[in-house]
């Protein structure tokens, strides 16, 4: 038997064998990362700071450096007196590995540390990324900043473990709202029961609600029976099919609707309804 | 030992605990010297610092970054490039000190005597860095910030203890039983990035090839060992773009064949002019 020939490789060869090489490599490296990436996005149910731009450009853009929850916790309104601090550990929280939040992204959990919706709203002008948008939070007439336009989420209430709802007397997410009387009020109904007591229901205007979260906070059941969601979660939509006839400004929202044919079509449809009764398919 | 011996070796640690003590007050008191993190910091409630890499991705996601962090990321970029060279990663970054520890711990245990030696490419950094922009622009996130283990480890210290540490305890083992300086010299992608950014740098470790002993002390506490390749041969400076500016060679040396330069990258490339 002779010997094997040596296998030769030409310069064209390696070349071609190098890239495939660094080609694959490089792909694998993609795919693993890449796979880690879609698992590292947040949970839906993630409440993020006031002014947050919407979650998947807040993911690209939140550069994870904290200067927002240190702002938090730094605030002049969290401190005594004496300079101690009231909450030791500010409402915005920096996400770690096992929160299911994006690492290092901040967050907050309303039943912990509510947000305090400060005048100033510290945090939103710290953020070096514009990930919190000050623009959200400004009055563009008067330029200054507004709390009420913050939209970190809306309330939403259990009415099965609402107590007030089983006639109990019970306020405390009433009076712990800072928008008093407008994001949460009370609706007064007859108690059937008793025939003499009132039902002091509370019902969220999402309209006003900012999700703050101090209702979450207040609340007395075990586990709240009213809590924050972010709105995306918690709300429907309408969409075009449906306007408000009595209202002019409903009539705005859907003004600018795709005027394309709107009506159905299916097989059904395809015949006129009278062709469809004159073509003794009903057998009669 | 000689205080000369570790002279750089203590400056570096007072550096590296010092940022990380004024970054925990930062968020601990309230101190406003420097606040954030390591991606992006604020110096006295006025001159933001960014991590160029951090922004890299952010631009390869896809989003526009407000001007804060554009002028952070320049900053540091002209500093490392200008002045510190790859100085980030010995100097600054808090793994280190874990990468440090498993390198010296490596060296007491004479592995590296006993271990069946794994080889891995010190090009895989340079990789890293195209792979992550990839997977930045694919995922829309910024895809080496969801793992990094130098802001992991950061944050863990200034927001408080938290999980994540085991990826820190996975790359000390790892650096201790499987690859000699394999994070910070092979794998991470912002080593590499500061390797380039700093490649102009004036600030450079000296060798003089008169002195040296040839002990290779210098090579053997090197975790860039192979940036080390003019000892006893040739009189230059160490212009690879991989030399953390450490000073540990310097260290070590007890022959004064090692010092650092500045501004003699720039000196020698006008004698040669001049020749």
């Amino acid at each position: 038997m002779g010997e094997k020939e040596k296998k030769h490789i030409t310069p064209r060869r390696r070349f071609f064998t190098d890239m495939a090489h660094h080609i694959g490599l490089g792909t694998m490296g993609v795919m693993l990362l890449g796979g880690y990436a879609t698992k590292a996005k947040s949970s839906p149910l993630t409440l993020r700071p006031p002014a947050a731009i919407p979650e998947n450009d807040f993911l690209k853009t939140c550069i994870k450096c904290g200067l927002c929850a240190e702002a938090c916790v730094n605030r002049p309104q969290n401190l005594t007196r004496d300079g101690k601090r009231k909450d030791e550990f500010g409402t915005l929280k920096m996400a770690k590995a096992n929160d299911n939040v994006t690492v290092g992204t901040p967050f907050f959990t309303p039943r912990d540390t509510p947000c305090y919706m400060c005048e100033d709203i510290p945090c939103v002008p710290a953020c070096p990324t514009e990930a919190l948008d000050i623009t959200k939070v400004t009055n563009p007439k008067t330029n200054e900043l507004d709390i009420r336009k913050m939209d970190m989420g809306v309330a939403v209430v259990d009415v099965h473990s609402c107590i007030a709802f089983w006639g109990l007397q019970c306020d405390a997410c009433y009076r712990a709202c800072p928008l008093l009387d407008e994001a949460i009020k009370l609706q007064y109904n007859r108690n059937s029961r008793t025939g003499k007591h009132a039902f002091l229901e509370p019902v969220v205007n999402p309209d006003v609600c900012t999700g703050c979260g101090l209702c979450e906070k207040a609340c007395v059941t075990e586990k709240p029976a009213i809590f924050v969601l972010p709105k995306d979660v918690a709300q429907g939509k309408v969409g075009d099919h449906y306007v408000k006839g009595w209202d002019k400004k409903d009539q705005q929202r859907v003004g600018d609707r795709n005027e394309k044919d709107i009506t159905t079509h299916d097989d059904r449809s395809k015949k006129k309804p009278l062709d469809y009764l004159n073509s003794n398919q009903l057998g009669l | 030992m000689k205080f000369s011996n570790i002279k750089y070796l203590i400056l570096r640690r007072f550096t590296q605990f010092g940022l990380l003590f004024l970054y925990f007050a930062g968020n601990f008191w309230g101190w406003s010297i420097l606040q954030g993190d390591i991606s992006t910091s604020m110096l006295f409630n006025k001159v933001p610092l960014s991590d160029p890499f951090a922004l890299l991705q952010i631009f390869a996601s896809g989003a526009v970054v407000g001007a804060n962090v554009l002028i952070g990321a320049l900053i540091i970029s002209l500093f490392y490039g200008i002045i510190g060279g790859r100085a980030f990663c010995s100097w600054v970054c808090p793994v280190n000190l874990i990468t440090d520890a498993a390198a010296w711990l490596r060296r007491k245990l004479l592995i590296d005597k006993i271990e069946r030696k794994l080889w891995i490419s010190r090009n895989i950094r340079y990789y890293m860095i195209i792979i992550v922009l990839i997977t930045s622009a694919i995922s829309g996130l910024a895809a080496f910030e969801i793992l990094s283990p130098i802001t992991i480890l950061n944050r863990n210290i200034i927001f408080g203890v938290g999980s994540g540490l085991g990826l820190i305890a996975a790359i000390f083992l790892f650096d201790l039983f499987v690859v000699k300086n394999g994070w910070c010299g092979h794998i991470c992608p912002l080593g590499g990035v500061y390797s380039i950014i700093g490649k102009y740098s004036i600030f450079r470790v000296k060798h003089t090839s008169e002195n040296c002993t040839l002990c290779m002390k210098c090579k053997e506490v090197c975790p860039e060992s192979q940036v080390l390749h003019m000892i006893g041969k040739k009189s230059i400076n160490v212009n690879d773009i991989e030399c953390t500016n450490c000073g540990r060679c310097i260290d070590v040396c007890d022959d004064d064949a090692l010092e650092f330069s500045i501004g003699k990258y720039i000196t020698e490339n006008k004698k040669k002019e001049s020749k």
